[in-house]
C-alpha cells in the first residue's frame, strides 16, 4: 500500500514538473511581452531597463530555471501589469470562486440526487421522462448561452437579480464572502445555477442508473419481504448503495467546476480567479497566467492522486494491476 | 390456364445498411433529430444561397437598419425575420453564415482528431509494450483535465485563427479516439481473422488499416458524432470569451458575444437566435449519436 501510494506521489511529481515545462515554454516563448507592457512612446533606454527588470532579456532556459526555483518557494513572479506578486493576485480572487463552485455543487446535489431517485424509482412515470428530458437539455445547452439567457429573463425582463458583480461581502474568519448577506445571495444565485447545470443533469443520470440497477438486487426483495417501509428502502438501503459511485463524481467534478467557473465568471463579472484569468490572457499577463495554471494542475493532479489511493483502498484489484500483477 | 405466380413476400436479406436505417428509425426522436440535422447541414452548406443578404459585405448594409427587432421592415423596404445587430446586418443571414463556419470548424478538428486519434491507438495496440504504456499514460494524463481548461491554456499561447482553434480542438480530443480504438483493437487483435492474416504473410500496415481498422470502427463513429457536438460547443464558449476565432470568422459564438453587450438593454434576440441556432445543432446532433450507440452496440441489440 504504501508502495503504492509513494509510486502514485512520485509520477504526480513528475506531471508537476512535465506541466510547469511545458507552460512556461508555451507561455513565454511566444510574442513579446515588452510590446505591450511599455509605453509605445518610451525610448530605447526605458525598454531596456523594463526588459532587465523583467529579466526578460535572459536565455530561456535560464529564465525557465529562476522560474522553478522561485516557484518552488512559492514565488511565481509578478504579475506585469499591477505589480502585485501572481500568486497573491490569484489567492485574493480564489475565494470567490471556491464560493460560487461550492454553492453550484449544493445546488447539483440538493436538486440531482432527489429528482435522479424519482426517475430510478419511477421510470416509465410522465415527471420521469420530463426529468430525463431536461438532463439531455443539461449536456447539450452551452453554459455561456444559458447564463446569457438567465440574465437576460432574471434581470433584464423580470428585474429580479442583479447581473453581474458578487454583492456586499461579509468577512469571515478573514475571508470575503457573499452567502451570509441577502444582496450576496442575489448575486450568487444565477452564476451558481448556470455553474451548477451540467452537473445537475450528470448526478441525476448518475443516481437513476444507480438506482435502477440496486432496485433490482436481491437484498431490495429481502428487504421488501421484511415488510420494511418504502421511505426506509429508499432512504437507507438503495442511497447508501449508490452513494458511493455518487460521492466520487461530486469529488473528481469540483475540479471541472472550478475550470468551468472561468466560463461563468466571464459572463456574470463574477470576481474570482477564472475572470481573472481571461483578464490576464488579453492583457498577456504572463505570470499570471502561468501561476493560475500551475495552480489547477496541482489541484487536478492532488485531486486524482486523492482519488485513486481511495480508490486503492476500497478494491484491492486496482492496487495490484498497477504493480503489474505480480505481487 | 395458367395463372400468374403470386408475388413472393419478400425474404431477401436486407442489406446490412438496409437494417441499420430501419434500426435507427425504430426511434421517432431520432429520426426527427436526424432529419433537423439533415435540415442544418443543408442551411449551412447552401448559406450563401439561402441567406437574403451578404452580412459581411459592407455595401449591403445600413446603418439606418441597426438594432431592428425581429420582423422589423428595415429602411429599404427588406423585412428582416429574425432582426437586426447594432452594424444593421440582417440576423438571419449572419446565423446561417454562422452556422457554417462553426459546424465547418467542428467537422474539421473532429476528422482531424479521429484520424490522429485512431492511428495512434491503432499503433499503440499493435505495438504493445513500452511504447503502448507511455501512449496510454499520455493519454490518462490529457483526459484528466477538462477540456475546457485545456483549449482555454492552448489558446492563450498560440493566440486567435481559425486554424489554431481546430489545432486546440485536435489537441483535446484525440486522446478519446486514441483509447477507445486501443481498446477495441486489443480486443480484435487475438481473433481467428487477424492471425489468419497474419498466416498469409500479409503486411502489417495492410492487416492493420484493412482487416483491424474496419471491425474497430462502430464505437469510432458514435464517439465522433457525439464529439462533434463537444467541438461546437467548445469552440463557441471560446469564442464567446474572445479567445477562438478571429472577427473575421464569425461563428456561432462570436455572434452572441456580439449581442451580450446588447442584451442588457433589452434587445435580447442579437443572442438569442445564434444561441437557439447553436442549441438545435448540438442537441440533433447528440440525439443522432444516442440512437447510433444503441443501434451499434451489439451487447444492446442481441
Amino acid at each position: 500500500m504504501l508502495a503504492f501510494i509513494l509510486r502514485r506521489l512520485m509520477q504526480s511529481i513528475g506531471v508537476l514538473f512535465a506541466m510547469s515545462l511545458l507552460v512556461f515554454i508555451g507561455v513565454y516563448a511566444i510574442g513579446n511581452p515588452v510590446d505591450i507592457l511599455v509605453n509605445p512612446n518610451a525610448d530605447q533606454q526605458d525598454i531596456a531597463r523594463a526588459i532587465a527588470e523583467l529579466g526578460l532579456d535572459q536565455p530561456l532556459h535560464l529564465q525557465y530555471w529562476q522560474f522553478l526555483s522561485n516557484a518552488l518557494s512559492g514565488d511565481l513572479g509578478r504579475s506585469f501589469s499591477t505589480g502585485i506578486p501572481a500568486l497573491e493576485l490569484i489567492f485574493q480572487r480564489m475565494p470567490a470562486t471556491l464560493e460560487l463552485a461550492a454553492v453550484s455543487m449544493l445546488i447539483a446535489i440538493a436538486l440531482g440526487i432527489p429528482l435522479g431517485l424519482y426517475a430510478g424509482l419511477r421510470p416509465s412515470s410522465r415527471l420521469s421522462k420530463a426529468i430525463m428530458a431536461g438532463s439531455i437539455l443539461g449536456f447539450s445547452l452551452p453554459t455561456f448561452w444559458v447564463g446569457l439567457m438567465l440574465i437576460m429573463v432574471f434581470s433584464v425582463w423580470l428585474g429580479w437579480l442583479p447581473p453581474t458583480g458578487r454583492g456586499d461581502t461579509v468577512e469571515l474568519f478573514g475571508v470575503p464572502v457573499s452567502f451570509l448577506t441577502l444582496d450576496g445571495w442575489s448575486h450568487l444565485l444565477m452564476p451558481a445555477t448556470n455553474l451548477a447545470l451540467f452537473n445537475l443533469a450528470l448526478l441525476v443520470r448518475l443516481t437513476r442508473a444507480g438506482t435502477r440497477e440496486v432496485m433490482l438486487q436481491d437484498y431490495i426483495r429481502f428487504a421488501r419481504a421484511k415488510g420494511l417501509s418504502d421511505g426506509r428502502i429508499v432512504g437507507v438501503h438503495v442511497l447508501k448503495n449508490i452513494l458511493i459511485p455518487i460521492v466520487t463524481i461530486v469529488g473528481l467534478e469540483f475540479g471541472s467546476v472550478i475550470a468551468f467557473a472561468v466560463v461563468t465568471e466571464s459572463i456574470f463579472a463574477w470576481p474570482g480567479m477564472g475572470k481573472l484569468l481571461i483578464d490576464s490572457i488579453n492583457q498577456l499577463d504572463r505570470p499570471v497566467i502561468v501561476a493560475y495554471v500551475l495552480l489547477i494542475v496541482l489541484m487536478f493532479v492532488l485531486i486524482n492522486l486523492v482519488v485513486d489511493v481511495l480508490y486503492s483502498l476500497l478494491d484491492p484489484r486496482i492496487r495490484l494491476a498497477d504493480a503489474g500483477g505480480a505481487r | 390456364m395458367s395463372t400468374p405466380p403470386p408475388a413472393l413476400p419478400a425474404i431477401v436479406e436486407a442489406s446490412p445498411l438496409r437494417r441499420f436505417a430501419a434500426e435507427f428509425a425504430a426511434s421517432r426522436v431520432a429520426l426527427g433529430a436526424a432529419v433537423l440535422l439533415a435540415a442544418i447541414l443543408f442551411a449551412a452548406l447552401f448559406a450563401p444561397l439561402l441567406s437574403p443578404q451578404d452580412p459581411y459585405d459592407l455595401a449591403t448594409l445600413d446603418i439606418m437598419d441597426s438594432k431592428l427587432e425581429p420582423g422589423a421592415r428595415g429602411a429599404a423596404g427588406a423585412r428582416f425575420l429574425l432582426g437586426t445587430d447594432e452594424q444593421g446586418r440582417d440576423l438571419l443571414s449572419a446565423i446561417l453564415h454562422g452556422l457554417r463556419i462553426s459546424l465547418g470548424v467542428g467537422v474539421m478538428a473532429t476528422l482531424v482528431a479521429m484520424a490522429f486519434g485512431t492511428l495512434t491507438g491503432l499503433a499503440s495496440a499493435w505495438f504493445g509494450g513500452r511504447f503502448d504504456a507511455l501512449l496510454m499514460r499520455i493519454v490518462d494524463l490529457q483526459l484528466s483535465f477538462p477540456a475546457i481548461l485545456v483549449a482555454l491554456v492552448l489558446l492563450a499561447v498560440l493566440g486567435q485563427g481559425v486554424d489554431k482553434v481546430v489545432l486546440a480542438l485536435v489537441i483535446v480530443q484525440w486522446a478519446y479516439y486514441a483509447r477507445t480504438v486501443r481498446g477495441s483493437a486489443l480486443a480484435e487483435r487475438n481473433r481467428e481473422y487477424i492471425e489468419a492474416a497474419r498466416c498469409l504473410a500479409l503486411p502489417a500496415w495492410r492487416i492493420v488499416l484493412r482487416h483491424l481498422l474496419p471491425n474497430c470502427l462502430p464505437p469510432l463513429i458514435v464517439i465522433a458524432t457525439v464529439q462533434v457536438a463537444h467541438a461546437i460547443a467548445l469552440e463557441a464558449t471560446l469564442s464567446f470569451l474572445g479567445l477562438g476565432m478571429p472577427i473575421t470568422s464569425p461563428s456561432l459564438g462570436l455572434l452572441i458575444a456580439n449581442g451580450y453587450t446588447q442584451l442588457l438593454s433589452g434587445k435580447y434576440w442579437i443572442s438569442f437566435f445564434p444561441g437557439i441556432a447553436l442549441v438545435l445543432t448540438i442537441v440533433a446532433i447528440n440525439l443522432v449519436g444516442d440512437q447510433l450507440r444503441d443501434v451499434l452496440n451489439p451487447r444492446l441489440s442481441r
